[in-house]
């Protein structure tokens, strides 16, 4: 799905992503921990191509494209999807009219994806307009939805966001990775797996209340621009809640 | 802003006569109203008050509660209109009320009957036709109490017109609990020099929503309705829709005055520069409480010109509350980007960002009108970046 060679990034003058290399297969869930200031945002931004990261060294193949210098909208187009933090509000563009936009050519029902995530109360209103940190999430993950991308950036699903919206912004990014997919009366499981198109997921928690809903394959940390640590998420969480992230500056010194 | 010589126009001789079906008219000019909004088949419209140069060539109620006459026959049916005739705009103000009021040549009077809810709009509109052309009009609209209204008034210019002066009076009465809309669609050429002058007043519970679209070149426009709340919980909004391509120099504004108890007043407006001059003035006024009053002028830069932003609020009364936002720049590249990662190329993503801003949306137009204006938006945006 997805390959990251040696990459440096620099934003302005300062070097913030040094030599990193990852690999994501088609289907798989990573998780990225690290600090503050670690630059796991900045390996986001980058994967989806914004103007302030400067890519000094290294490349990134996605499906078998080299997208290192790619546009943000071909990235998009050939299938990268990326939850935002903090997106901006945009006057005068209705919510209904965004996610149609997003699915492009593909037909989809609005409505029925917006209640899915309890956001057809939100279709007339402007993009982002006023809306809280769960809005926020929500209103990112009903895009991604139309957009239907094979592999999902999300930043910190957890932040800003109640308790109560946190199971349904979980259950919704579950859905997204899986491409939904349940018991039918006329097709198994196993058969919709085979034809399936493959979802990968590369997600940044802080707080790894996103684990309790998907079930993420590996975990790495990522520390003053180099990834670590490579293990199972939830021990990397139960690491890092019981020492921090001291014993990363042991191991990389 | 160049001084206007009003003796460079022809006042007097430009007199069509009667066009009785308005289909009948000149493709090119038909497909010049249509861009004001004016439909020719007069479908779902509620009356027709057409002006070409220099007198009426189509006056038309369509529907029972409304009256649509040539002012001029007004005046002399009604006495000379001296309640409403000349009340709310100085005729000495300046050299272009002079000129309308020593020479009519004509405009529209426009009255509703108390209670009539008139669902279709009255479409007028006021064209020039000949080559240095000068057009006096002078309209009066009164909506009476209790009664509703929607005028959709565009104001239109040959297609490839050399020169003309479009000089109208507007004088505007909204009664008790009445309601107007008045929507005006500026569809002027990079020749043609404009002084409309606008005033009104709103009574006890009345609404008066005016929407004003000018997106096409315009050599020099200049224009400042002004409207008093003098009832109470009378209500004014204003939005404006302004592009000013190279070339064009326009300088307008609004004005409310809150001069009762319970008033609002809210002016909107949005402008982009491509190329072109943009004064965008505002001036709300708080005299009684409580009362509120907002005033909203942003605008855009895309592709050099100026935009000169005068928002202004004065207050002369203890806990009149009014406020103002004004912003003058370019579109952000955070909304590209974030457009861009939703699959739109950079072009796509600004057109859809410049037509969010625009927000035509907020005026409730009719749909076709609706149709045109962004088709217009669209076109209009290759100058743009």
């Amino acid at each position: 799905m997805l390959r990251i060679e040696d990459l440096h990034v620099k934003i302005g003058d300062r070097e913030v992503l040094s030599g990193i290399n990852l690999h994501i297969a088609d289907n798989e869930t990573f998780i990225l921990f690290g600090p503050n200031g670690s630059g796991k945002t900045t390996l986001l931004m980058t994967l989806m191509g914004f103007g302030n990261y400067e890519i000094t060294k290294g490349r990134i193949l996605f499906r078998g494209h080299d997208i290192t210098h790619a546009p943000i909208y071909e990235r998009a187009r050939l299938g990268i999807g990326m939850s935002f933090q903090r997106p901006p509000t945009i006057h005068g563009l209705k919510t209904r009219h965004m996610v149609r936009m997003c699915a492009r050519d593909s037909e989809i029902d609005v409505d029925a994806l917006a209640r899915k995530v309890n956001m057809d109360e939100f279709l007339e209103r402007d993009v982002n307009a006023g809306f809280s940190g769960g809005e926020i999430k929500r209103s990112e993950l009903l895009q991604l939805m139309a957009q239907k991308p094979y592999l999902l950036l999300f930043d910190e699903p957890e932040s800003g966001v109640d308790l109560e919206n946190m199971k349904l912004i979980g259950h919704t990014v579950r859905e997204v990775l899986t491409g939904g997919i349940e018991p039918k009366p006329n097709s198994s499981m196993k058969q919709q797996l085979v034809l399936k198109r493959p979802v990968s997921g590369l997600i940044i928690t802080h707080t790894g209340y996103i684990l309790e809903y998907l079930n993420a394959d590996r975990g790495q940390v990522l520390f003053n621009g180099h990834l670590c640590c490579e293990a199972n998420p939830r021990n990397i969480l139960d690491h890092i809640s019981q020492y921090g992230y001291q014993e990363c500056v042991r191991c990389l010194n | 802003m160049e001084k206007i010589d009003l003796k460079d126009f022809r006042f007097t001789g430009s007199t069509l006569g009667e066009i009785a079906d308005l289909r009948t008219m000149d493709a090119a000019d038909k497909a010049e109203m249509l861009m004001s909004g004016i439909d020719v088949e007069e479908r779902d419209r509620a009356g027709t008050y057409l002006q070409v140069d220099h007198g009426r060539v189509h006056c038309k109620s369509l529907q029972q509660g409304v009256e649509v006459l040539d002012i001029k026959e007004a005046l002399a049916r009604y006495d000379g209109l001296p309640e409403y005739y000349w009340t709310q705009v100085d005729k000495d103000k300046d050299e272009f009320t002079r000129s309308a009021a020593g020479d009519l040549h004509g405009g529209y009077f426009i009255r509703t009957e108390k209670g009539a809810k008139i669902a279709e709009p009255v479409q007028s509109c006021l064209f020039l036709k000949g080559d240095m052309v000068g057009q006096n009009v002078h309209n009066i609209i009164i909506v009476a109490d209790d009664s509703e209204l929607h005028i959709i008034t565009g104001c239109s210019v040959a297609h490839g017109s050399k020169g003309a002066a479009h000089l109208g009076i507007t004088e505007i009465f909204v009664g008790k609990n009445a309601k107007l809309t008045f929507t005006m669609i500026h569809n002027w050429a990079e020749t043609t020099v404009v002084r409309p002058r606008t005033g009104g007043v709103v009574d006890e519970g009345g609404v008066f929503v005016n929407n004003y679209v000018l997106l096409k070149p315009v050599k020099d426009l200049q224009s400042y309705p002004a409207i008093r709340l003098n009832g109470r919980g009378a209500v004014a909004r204003f939005n404006s829709v302004i592009v000013a391509p190279a070339g064009s120099h326009v300088d307008t504004g609004s004005r409310i005055e809150l001069n009762a108890p319970d008033t609002k007043g809210e002016i909107i407006s949005r402008t982009i520069a491509s190329g072109g001059t943009i004064i965008a003035r505002g001036f709300i006024g708080g005299n009684a409480v409580p009362a509120k009053g907002h005033l909203e002028c942003k605008g855009l830069i895309l592709g050099g010109g100026v935009i000169h932003a005068i928002p202004e609020l004065l207050g002369s009364v203890d806990g009149v509350e009014l406020s103002h936002e004004a912003a003058v720049g370019k579109i952000a590249q955070e909304e590209i980007e974030y457009l861009m990662a939703r699959g739109l190329d950079e072009e796509e993503a600004t057109s859809t960002i410049v037509r969010g801003f625009l927000n035509v949306d907020i005026m409730g137009l009719p749909k076709e009108l609706q149709d045109v204006i962004e088709s217009t938006i669209s076109e209009s945006q290759k100058d743009m970046f």
